[in-house]
Parts: structure tokens; sequence; C-alpha cells
């Protein structure tokens, strides 16, 4: 293998098919560019060109640095990782939280002082929102899982990665429908279909990488060494698939022009509503939970040093809450003109699904058996039993407020502001930065964290900003329900609409506070990373524990 | 050997677990879904309901651009308060040619499901170019920008024509005049308002907003706004007819 000369070097098939593809996608974007019937488009198919330049030179230069042999499977006996683009979406995923969550920051202070809207087209409300959802499910939650599922999948086959270009093309890819989608917002551009607001070219695009991504993930399964496939990995597949089988279903859209970015959606009023939330819901199911649910079956075990409490409790848990899940969108159409046999379904099913989340919680709590004094000394491993607390929490507070006589008080109201952030910042926000504290010293080589107090100081802040989130949330939210339907004595209602609006002024002034707080914790993390990549010795031997199978 | 070996069938073949997951979150959407296409109660049985006109469209079309369905509702529901503070519950048959659907899901702002002429086209006008000038203690961001930009009149057919193939039945004359009936609709003096009121009876065809030239951006969005939840007439409809 290692005596191949320069002379036999021949590019892969990728490489011979990729790199002209990429040239000729170049050419497309120009003349695309050139036509555009909108500017958004025109600056949409600019940033196309150049991308797919850049991928043709990477691709072409890449072959050219190269040696004949491309990376070996194995050196000595041991599987040689494909850590690269790992590296990237570890970073990126830093890179847009903290992006995201200073728009959040940002939005929640323009709805306690509108001044901060500017009056200008590409800053206003309407359009940073979507912003601030994309870059934090999306972003900063879709890097992390790129991360760590490319990560778990190779550690717990034991095999590379599969793919050569592959992997980095799921990374980049990805990255670049961020930039489009993210972009396209402040532009206008927008199919108003919440966390599904890309128009229909961000969308075809976001649909290649995604298969390909689901093909780097199966074949990297498909040729493992272990006999077993790994519970996490269960997760991470259903997440992949799922999301694919949604992302397709509530997309489909006709473009007014090949060269313009607006487009009309397939669906059409009350079946647009049904597809949008059995969409939108799973996005939450699917993306947010399973995905985020492997991190918890990997490194929960890993940074505790103990075996995954119940084997068994993880199979029923994953076949019923995958199974369950997807029957829960209906609850966010609650008394609408959507008929009720499907609002009573949504709501029963939204009810069972709580005993799976409980059972998930369960297995992922109980795993510290033995190890609870870690709590005391391990502040990355309190951060992640607490995310799974978080997660616990919100799991409760969901089918709750998915029965109709609940939600016809809090639909509407800023309650399920509070009940998505005590998710999103609880369990996903806090699951992934135990995941990184974890991932960062593994894939830089280092022997630990540059300080373990900065990860309490982390802890600590973003704790008390959740608090206040979502304890303004609560208040606001139940306040604004009761005032809508206060009546009085006289068979009158009792408040206006904007004399609501002026109550939630002190919980919006709260809620921005949490925010930062929030924000601040994870700029602490970004220093942490930064200094433990930079500053920190380098791991002298590789550490020998390798995962055993699931059994 | 137990039934919970069985399911190493799934833990030793990827392709397996596939098909497993891909069967086991098909069923609910399937049954969710699917019988909303052919069960006819679905969408209630109503006169009145009509296709946007093209200024109304592009009106929409801004409402979705700004993002409005994210702080205002268009769905009332058949609760007590809803229904005296903003009127009829809201039907499926009036949302049967919104492409993408408006429906909303958090109320910052009121809903707006019947906001059509509740407020004159002047509130509306000054309103949205800045809130806080009539309402002092709302939080709703400006648009000063709507009443200085010009509507896109050249690719409006293209709108209507794209809206067809995913099932609003726009006719082939209401497409040849799309441009014409834009215009015509924001000007009631230009010599086309009589065949645009014959192509969209019962219409509004006003200056919405109080300026003379081109229809801008605040027009259209205006006269979306007024007509939003005015296509019934709720004096005639039978509403058991459509209990379901």
């Amino acid at each position: 293998m290692t005596t191949a000369s320069i002379g036999s070097k021949s590019m892969t098939i990728g490489e011979a098919i990729l790199a002209p593809l990429f040239l000729v996608l170049a050419f497309l974007c120009l003349i695309g560019a050139a036509m555009a019937h909108d500017t958004a488009f025109a600056f949409h198919a600019s940033l196309g060109c150049v991308a797919s330049l850049l991928a043709a030179f990477a691709i072409i230069n890449g072959y050219y640095d190269r040696s004949a042999e491309l990376p070996p499977q194995e050196i000595n006996g041991r599987p040689n990782y494909n850590l690269g683009p790992i590296k990237f979406a570890s970073v990126a995923a830093v890179f847009w939280g903290i992006a995201g969550f200073t728009v959040g920051v940002l939005i929640a202070s323009q709805l306690a002082w509108p001044a901060l809207n500017f009056d200008l087209p590409w800053t206003t409300f309407g359009r940073l929102r979507p912003l601030h959802t994309s870059a934090v499910i999306f972003a900063f939650g879709g890097n992390v899982l790129i991360a760590t599922s490319f990560y778990v999948v190779q550690k717990t086959c034991r095999v590379r990665l599969a793919g050569y270009i592959a992997p980095w093309f799921v990374v980049l890819g990805y990255n670049f429908f961020i930039v489009i989608a993210g972009t396209g917002y402040l532009l206008g551009v927008t199919q108003s279909k919440e966390y599904a607001e890309p128009e229909w070219y961000a969308d075809l695009w976001l649909t290649i990488v995604w298969v390909t991504y689901l093909l780097v993930f199966l074949m990297t399964l498909i040729k493992r060494k272990e006999p077993h496939i790994f519970v996490a990995n269960w997760f991470y597949l259903a997440f992949i698939v799922t999301i694919a089988v949604l992302h397709l279903g509530n997309n489909p859209a006709q473009p007014v022009s090949f060269l313009g970015s607006k487009s009309y959606i397939a669906w059409g009023g009350v079946q647009d509503a049904m597809f949008q939330w059995w969409y939108g819901h799973n996005a939450v199911g699917f993306f947010l939970t399973a995905g985020f649910l492997a991190i918890m079956y990997y490194f929960i075990p890993k940074r505790a040093e103990r075996p995954i409490y119940s084997y068994r409790l993880s199979i029923i848990h994953f076949w019923a809450l995958i199974f369950l899940y997807i029957w829960a969108g209906p609850h966010h159409l609650h008394y609408t003109a959507l008929p009720d046999w499907a609002q009573t379904l949504g709501m029963t099913f939204s009810i069972m699904l709580w005993m799976p989340s409980w059972g998930g919680m369960i297995n992922g709590l109980m795993t510290l058996s033995g190890a609870w004094d870690k709590l005391r000394t391990d502040p990355v491993l309190r951060m992640l039993v607490v995310s799974v607390a978080f997660y616990g929490m919100a799991t409760f507070e969901g089918p709750m407020m998915s029965i109709k006589v609940v939600n016809s008080l809090s639909h509407y109201t800023d309650w399920t502001i509070g009940h998505v952030h005590s998710g999103a910042l609880g369990w996903v926000g806090f699951v992934s930065f135990g995941a990184l504290y974890c991932l960062v010293p593994w894939l830089w080589d280092r022997k630990g964290l540059y300080s373990l107090k900065l990860v309490n100081w982390h802890f600590w802040i973003s704790t008390i900003g959740i608090v206040l989130y979502i304890s303004a949330m609560w208040v606001s939210g139940i306040l604004q329900g009761l005032m809508w339907r206060a009546y009085t004595s006289l068979g009158f209602l009792e408040y206006s609409f904007i004399e609501s609006v002026e109550a939630m002024h002190p919980f919006y002034i709260i809620r921005a506070a949490g925010g930062a707080l929030f924000l601040i914790g994870a700029l602490i993390m970004a220093f942490n990373l930064w200094m433990t990549v930079n500053a920190s010795e380098a791991e002298e031997t590789e550490a020998a524990v390798l995962l055993q199978p699931a059994e | 050997m137990s039934l919970w070996n069985r399911h190493a069938i799934f833990e030793k073949n990827s392709i397996i677990l596939i098909a497993g997951i891909l069967a086991v979150i098909a069923i609910g959407g399937l049954v969710e879904i699917t019988p909303l296409f052919y069960l006819k109660s679905t969408i209630e049985v109503v006169d009145g309901v009509r296709p946007y006109t093209p200024l109304e469209l592009t009106g929409r079309n801004i409402y979705v651009r700004e993002g409005c369905y994210l702080c205002h509702s268009q769905m009332i529901r058949p609760l007590r308060d809803e229904v005296e503070r903003y009127g009829h519950y809201s039907l499926a048959a009036e949302s049967m040619y919104d492409h993408p659907f408006q429906w909303g899901s958090k109320r910052t702002g009121p809903d707006l499901a019947r906001v059509g002429a509740k407020y004159s086209d002047d509130w509306h006008v000054r309103h949205l170019i800045d809130p806080r000038a009539i309402v002092p203690q709302s939080v709703m961001p400006g648009y000063p920008a709507l009443a200085e930009t010009d509507v896109d009149v050249e690719n409006i057919a293209a709108h209507l024509r794209t809206s067809r193939a995913v099932g609003v039945p726009y006719t082939d004359e209401q497409i040849a005049n799309a441009k014409v009936d834009l215009k015509a609709q924001a000007d009631p003096d230009s010599p086309d308002a009589d065949a645009f009121q014959k192509r969209y009876p019962k219409t509004i065809a006003r200056n919405f907003d109080g300026k003379p030239g081109n229809p801008t951006e605040l027009d259209a969005l205006i006269a979306y706004l007024q007509m939003l939840g005015t296509l019934v007439d709720f004096k005639l409809y039978d509403e058991k007819a459509n209990l379901r």
C-alpha cells in the first residue's frame, strides 16, 4: 500500500464526476444570477456560483495534493477514523449557536422595546424570527447532530466513515444551505411554513445533501466491525430517515419561475396546515428529540463510565417514541378548522407520548447508577444530566398542553414559547454543550478541557438564564390567556387586546435578560473550547477505552 | 430464546432496521393526512369564497414575506371570547385557496382572520407606517418602505398561473388580464375598473394608500387586509348543514 508511486495515481469516480459537475453547476448559477427575476435570487445564484467554483477547485486541488492511495481504512489494525469533517461541524456548531442566541436576544428585546426593529425591511421581527429559529435548530443543532453522529457511528462500528468526498460534501453542503436560508430570510425569501421557511431551491439543495448524509451514515453502518448496531445509531438513523420523509412531504412547491425565488406550495388551506404541523411537530420529535437522544445514549454512558441502565427499556422506548411521535402534529391545530377527529387523534397520541419520553429520561438518568457522585466533581456530566431532567420536564408539559381544554388557554400565548424554550435551551442546548465539551478534547487529542471551572460558570449562568426565561413565559402566557377570556360581571369582555400586550412588557424584559445570560454562558463555552484546542497540551497516548456493543 | 432476543434482527441488519423505522413512522401520517383529501366533510360547503384578485394576492405575498403570520393568527377558534372579540369562528372553506395557509401559531398581536372592513384604509396606512402613532402601546414594527415601493406588475400573470397549477381555480381570462386587473383595483377611476369588477364580483376597488400613481406595496397589503374574512356572508351560512 505504501509503495504505490505517484505515476499510478488516478481520480476516484467521485472526483472524476463531481469536479466537472460542480463546474457545470457554477455555470448554471452564473446564468441564473444574470437572468434572475429578483435580487434575492440573483444574490443566491451568485453565492451558488462561487461555492461551486470553490468546490470544484477543492476537489481538483485535493486530487493533486493527495498521495496515490486514499486514506487507509485501518492503521496498525486500528480504524483510521475520519475526524476532519467532524471538527469542522463542531466549530460551525459553536459559531452558529452564538449567532442564533444573539439574534434570539435581539428579537426578545424587540418585543420589549419595539424601537429596536429600526423599521428597516431587513431588521424587523418578522424577518429575524425565522433567522433565530433556523440558526438555533438547524445551524447549531444540525451541526451538533452531524458532528456527533459521524463521530459516534465510527466509534461504535469501529470503522472509518464511508466515502471520501461525501462526508465533506455533507458538512459543507449543509452549512451552505444554512447560509442560503439565513440570508434569504433577511431578504424576505420565505414560504412562511414555520421551521420550513426556505424556498424551493434551498429545499432542493437540502434534499441532495440530506440523501448523501443518509448514505454516508448507512454505508458506515453496513461496513461495521461490530455485530450489533449500537442503540445511539438507531436514534440517529430514525432521525435522518424521518427528517427526509418530513422534508419531502411538507415542501412540494411550484416555483413561479425557475429564475425567481417565489413558489406556491402544492398543499392548500386545511391540508397545508395538517402537513405543516405533521412536519413541524416531528421536526421537534425527530430533529430535536431522536437525534439528541442518540447523543444522550452515547455521551452520558461514556462520560459517566457506566453502561446504559436498561437495554430492554431502550428497545421499547425507541419503537414507541418513533411510532407515537408522528401522530402528535394536530395538537398544534386544536379548535381550528381542522376536523375534530384529527384533533382528537393528535391529542390522544400526544398524551400517550409522555410514556416513551419518560422511558428515555429514566434510561438516561439511571445510567448514573453508582456514579451519582460524579455530578459533584464533573460539571460536564452535570450539564448532560440536567439536560435529561429538562427533557423530562418539557415532555411532561407538552402532553399536558396538548389536552384540548389546557390548549384553549395556552395556544397562541407565550406559554408555548416558554415550553419550547425549556426543551430547546434546557434539553437540546445543554445536551449539545455537554457533547461539545466531551467531543472537542477527543477530536483535537487533548488531555481534557482547558478549564472545568469555566464549565461550572457556564452551567450556572445558563441555568439561571433558562429559569428566568421559562418562568417569565409561564406567567406572561397564562396571564395573556386569562386576560383574553376574562369577562366583567355584566358579561362584556374585560380587556381590549392591547391591554394584554401592555401587560406583557415586564415579562418580555425578564425573558430578554434570561436569554442574554444563556448567550453569555455560550460565549464562556466558546472561549473554553478555543483555549482547549489552542492552549492545552496534546494527549500523548490515546485512551484505550473502546465502547462495548449494546448487549 | 426470549422475545427480546428477536430484536437482534434489527440490530444486526441495517436495511431491516431502516425498513422497520419507515414502516413505523408511515402509519400516523397516512392515517391523519390522507382522509383530509377525500372526506367531503373536511371543507364546508359555502358561498362566496373566491380566489384572490391580483392585487390581493400581491398583498398576501407581502404579508408572507414580512412574516406577519409570526405574530398574527388568521384562525378564530369556536370559543365564546374569541367569537365575541373577532367574529364568527373560521371555516376551513375560508382558507381553501390559501397556498400556503396563514393560520399562524402565536398572537403577539390580535387575530386578523376578520380584520377586513374593521378599520379605514387611512387607519391602515398610518398604522403600517408607524404603529405607535395610532396605538401607543403597540410592539409592532413599522413598515415605511411599503409606501415607497411599487409592486411588481410584470410577473403577476405568472403568479396566477402558478397558483392555478397548485389548484386555485383562476380562469384563462383572469390570467390574461392579471396586469390590467392589478392596476385597476387600486385605481377605481381607470377605464378597466368595470371589466375588473366583472372578473372579480363583489370586490373592493379603491386607491388604498390614497396616493396617485402605480400601486404600491402598501396598496396591495391593505387590499389584502381589507378583504380578510369578508367573503362568507354569515347571515346566510347554514351552520347545521356543515356540522361535522
